[in-house]
């Protein structure tokens, strides 16, 4: 791997945690249920795309596959929780 | 690892990881930026939209040099992604919606209707809204 793109991993991975802490900040923090849901959401995001570029990173795209798993069952899981803040029950 | 990517390769594939992670990085940051919720849910969708577009072009770029055939599966990720960031934001605003009218707190303010009746007793209606 030359230098171009060894530099441009580590700085996506350094934009990316910067971007994951600021949801993981809100997660902990916000104020109302519905805020952390959205923070969760966020992180779910941003951990796939840390996965795509690590797939970059180690040249292998079996990472795509761990991508791919995050992306649907982060959709899962926020439809549940919306769900859940919606009505009080997820399956009715 | 397989041989050395041609430089074209290799700056196309740095330009969409960076501009990815930094659309990720400033949508995040919205989220501790902006005043309250209604505003902040706004921030996200850069990067669930800008953000996995341009890192799955990157991945797309890398791999489809690498192994000298298209590898178009990361762009399922950006469609599947597409699809379904909007479904979790609206239902999300609806809770949201629903709950601050529930507890009495601050709303954005609903669109005028344009036709001749207009909305009876708009405080209690709303609570059977769905």
């Amino acid at each position: 791997m030359t230098p171009v793109l060894f530099w441009a991993v580590k700085a996506a991975l350094f934009l990316l945690a910067v971007a994951m802490l600021c949801a993981l900040w809100r997660l902990l923090r916000g104020p109302a249920a519905q805020d952390r849901v959205m923070a969760l959401d966020c992180l779910y995001i941003n951990g796939m795309l840390t996965m795509l570029v690590l797939g970059i990173s180690y040249a292998s795209s079996v990472y795509f596959e761990a991508a791919m798993l995050i992306a649907l069952f982060g959709f899962v899981a926020s439809t549940a929780l919306a769900k859940f803040l919606l009505r009080g029950e997820v399956i009715e | 690892m397989t041989g050395p990517l041609p430089w074209w390769a290799e700056w196309l594939t740095a330009i969409c990881i960076v501009s990815g992670a930094a659309f990720a990085a400033i949508g995040s940051f919205g989220l501790v930026r902006l005043r309250d919720f209604f505003s902040r849910i706004h921030a996200p969708t850069l990067g669930a939209t800008a953000g996995v577009w341009s890192i799955s072009l990157g991945t797309v770029i890398y791999f489809s040099v690498q192994g000298f055939h298209l590898f178009l599966h990361a762009m399922l990720i950006a469609l599947f992604v597409a699809l379904t960031a909007p479904v979790t934001t609206i239902f999300l605003a609806r809770a949201a919606l629903f709950r601050e009218r529930l507890k009495g707190g601050p709303v954005p303010p609903t669109a005028q209707m344009d036709d001749a009746t207009p909305r009876a007793a708009p405080a209690p209606a709303p609570l059977q809204d769905r």
